[in-house]
């Protein structure tokens, strides 16, 4: 066939044409809308929250404490966040005074033998929380292990001076001879993150795919569009004007969970420095953050980013086609489910493997999976947070192009003919049959 | 001169011949009628026409070219089974589909104000596609399949979920097509809408031709010797034809439908009543192409 330019600006004409209604369509519905502002003021929440708690439950706790053992005279000393008061009535007499009272929660130390602390109590209205337990507890421990010390003749403060303390810092080395200060941590919550991202995205797209496919078959538009373009073209139309959707949010959300995190920083350090100098439990958590954060540095997140975006697009290509092509011989949603499940294993199966890969992100299973295209996309965002080797990536991203244009090129064959089916019952064998049927 | 012409196509679903050797040439500037019954072939033959599924055998040609894609996108196409975006508004969709045809979205715009009004939709332009009757929904899916001012139109059956007034108002619509130079090919099974449209006919019935050619040919060729006599008297018991009904009119007047045995001129017909009868009205019977059709798909006839 002699190529005409003319002609392929056509087709290209009417290809952008459907793109940009299946863009338009998803892009103006109020479910998109909704979606694209409340994961980000979601995840927000998710980081906002517990912290927020964390702040305000913690303060204005009093606590009695009844020592009948003699031994814990001062060792609950009262701050500004928790009051102790010691009282000598009889337990009993405390429990049900403790009810009319506004008192948290009554500590009860029995009289105990220092080889076999037991018996120890807290009385309260309501639960405690764990960090409050946890607290009570390790005061207690603490005060019982020096005196267990005093007892064996051995001073505490002489135990203490042998106490070491030690950071282990991680420290990936680069073939360019630099190193980069790493933590698998982050790179753990890193590579989740991506790998969940990838994985939603391409179920949620997918599945867009799928019934705006269904859709326009039950509809019976599609005999009239037909008339107009080949079903590859509307197919592609309709894949890609939907992962332009997907990408739109996706933008969005960044932008989006950027922009509110700020505004969470800022309205909370002020706050979060007094704590820090309050509490000692909080400022090791903020060492901790800070660790993490400058851990993050070591992670390439450039590369990250650019890997998720060509691991979405290139994923989403794989498995839109896909579920273009399940769209196409069904009549409706209920139709579509006994093709859903085999289509959708790998997904399923990258997803379970996530916590194997993590035990060994450089082993022969996490390599192959992330060579494999219908499992590379989720597999492979969850190893390059710890460091991928670049053959490794290019090999990677060749097979997944490789991937979505064979899964293309099914698709299409099987979609040209199913989307002019109606009521008829769609197995495998019809299915191959289609893709096997000449042009 | 020709602008279509189908030359022995065939084309088989598993184990069911849809068509079976179809021959047919369909003239410029008319307005031609793929008649038959349901599940005869005739959507078939023109999703293959349009090439949205292909033959097994034989081939088509427009205007003596063999069919191709580009020239398929040219055509305006109203398929049988036809729906529009449900969620999209009228005039967004009207404009989609037209500029899927090429147009350029001012022309467009201009066009399709111009066809609800004449539609007597004009007022739905901003309304959902779900919103809309099913006889306003085929009225914005013929717009979407003429806007383009296409010269083939091939229209799969038109009328189906029409009222009576808006079939009428379609018609019309076609017939101003045609006069406007456009060809138009329109299947159905509902053979009222034929006497009235078709210049040319073609029957298929499971999956063969049975006839085609010009309408006006294709009833002279099946007219029977059939005439209607309205007369006073007592018909004459002559072998040369048979009274196939009689009825009494007012007074003594009678009518009687009667059918010849050998063809004859008219006026030879008109001597051997009028020694016996007095003859007060005498026309011939022309068989209506539903009768022609039903004598020719019944089972009997096989």
């Amino acid at each position: 066939m002699k190529f005409s330019f003319q002609k392929y600006l056509q087709v290209m004409n009417k290809v952008s044409l459907i793109i940009f209604r299946e863009y338009l369509t998803r892009v103006k519905k109020k479910s998109f809308i909704i979606a694209t502002f409340l994961g980000p003021i979601l995840m927000g929440a998710v980081m906002f929250l517990p912290t927020y708690f964390a702040l305000n439950t913690q303060g204005n706790q009093s606590f009695q404490v009844i020592d009948e053992s003699g031994l814990m005279g001062a060792v609950f000393v009262s701050d500004d966040e928790v009051s102790y008061e010691y009282i000598s009535t009889n337990l009993d007499v405390a429990k049900s005074d403790l009810l009319e009272s506004d008192v948290d929660g009554l500590i009860y130390i029995p009289d105990f033998e220092l080889n076999e602390p037991q018996g120890f109590a807290l009385y309260g209205a309501s639960n405690q929380s764990i960090s409050t337990l946890s607290s009570i507890e390790n005061t207690l421990e603490l005060h019982i292990e020096s005196l267990r010390l005093l007892a064996s003749g051995l001073d505490k403060e002489v135990i203490d001076s042998f106490e070491a303390h030690i950071d282990l810092n991680t420290i990936n080395l680069s073939n360019s001879g630099g190193e980069q200060e790493s933590s698998s941590g982050a790179a753990t919550i890193i590579g989740y993150i991506a790998s969940f991202m990838i994985y939603m995205f391409v179920f949620i797209y997918g599945a867009m795919c799928m019934r705006g496919v269904i859709e326009e078959k039950s509809s019976r538009i599609v005999e009239i569009v037909l008339s107009s373009v080949k079903p590859f073209e509307l197919m592609m139309g309709k894949v890609i004007g939907i992962a332009m959707v997907g990408l739109t949010q996706f933008v969005l959300w960044i932008l989006l969970t950027a922009g509110i995190s700020m505004l969470i920083s800022v309205f909370m350090s002020p706050e979060a420095l007094e704590m820090g100098a309050a509490n000692s439990e909080m400022s090791s958590e903020a060492d901790m953050m800070a660790t993490a954060l400058s851990a993050l540095g070591g992670i390439n997140m450039t590369l990250v980013l650019s890997a998720f975006l060509f691991y979405f697009i290139g994923g989403y290509l794989l498995y839109g086609a896909l579920f273009a092509a399940i769209g196409s011989a069904s009549d409706s949603d209920a139709d579509a489910q006994q093709f859903m499940v085999p289509v959708t294993a790998p997904l399923i199966i990258s997803i379970i493997s996530l916590s194997l890969v993590l035990q060994d992100p450089h082993g022969s299973v996490s390599f192959w999976m992330s060579i494999i295209p219908f499992t590379s996309p989720i597999i492979m965002m969850m190893r390059i947070p710890f460091g991928v080797a670049p053959w490794e990536l290019i090999l990677s991203m060749f097979m997944l192009i490789l991937g979505f244009l064979f899964t293309l090129w099914i698709a299409g064959r099987i979609y040209r003919v199913g989307i002019l089916m109606h009521g008829t019952k769609v197995n495998w064998k019809i299915l191959a049959k289609w893709f096997m049927t000449s042009d | 001169m020709d602008l279509i012409k189908i030359d022995h196509i065939s084309k088989a679903y598993s184990g069911h011949q849809a068509l079976s050797d179809i021959s047919l040439t369909i003239p410029d500037k008319s307005i031609f009628g793929l008649l038959g019954p349901n599940g005869a072939g005739k959507t078939t033959l023109i999703r293959i026409i349009t090439k949205i599924i292909q033959q097994d055998q034989g081939k088509v040609f427009l205007n003596k070219e063999e069919i191709t894609y580009d020239l398929v996108r040219k055509i305006g196409y109203l398929p049988e089974e036809r729906g529009l975006y449900k969620k999209m508004k009228v005039g967004e969709q009207l404009i989609y589909l037209s500029q899927l045809k090429g147009l350029s979205r001012t022309e467009a715009v201009k066009r399709i104000k111009i066809w609800l009004e004449k539609l007597d939709l004009k007022s739905w332009w901003n309304k959902n596609v779900e919103d809309l009757s099913k006889g306003m929904a085929q009225k914005v899916q013929f717009i979407a399949t003429v806007v383009h001012e296409p010269k083939l139109l091939i229209l799969d059956e038109p009328f189906s979920g029409f009222d009576p007034v808006n079939a009428d108002l379609i018609k019309n619509e076609i017939l101003e097509l045609r006069d406007k130079g456009a060809t138009i090919i329109f299947s159905t099974h509902r053979m009222e809408s034929v006497e009235e449209l078709c210049d040319n006919i073609a029957l298929i019935n499971q999956s063969k031709k049975i006839l085609d050619g010009s309408v006006k040919q294709i009833k002279e060729e099946h007219k029977q010797g059939q005439y209607i006599i309205d007369y006073t008297g007592t018909l004459p018991t002559k072998e040369s034809f048979d009274v196939l009904n009689q009825t009494d009119l007012e007074g003594d007047l009678k009518r009687a439908h009667i059918k010849f045995h050998e063809a004859s001129k008219p006026n030879d017909l008109i001597a051997q009543l009028i020694g016996s009868v007095q003859l007060f009205a005498f026309s011939e019977k022309i068989p209506t192409i539903n009768e022609i059709f039903i004598s020719k798909v019944s089972p009997s006839h096989e």
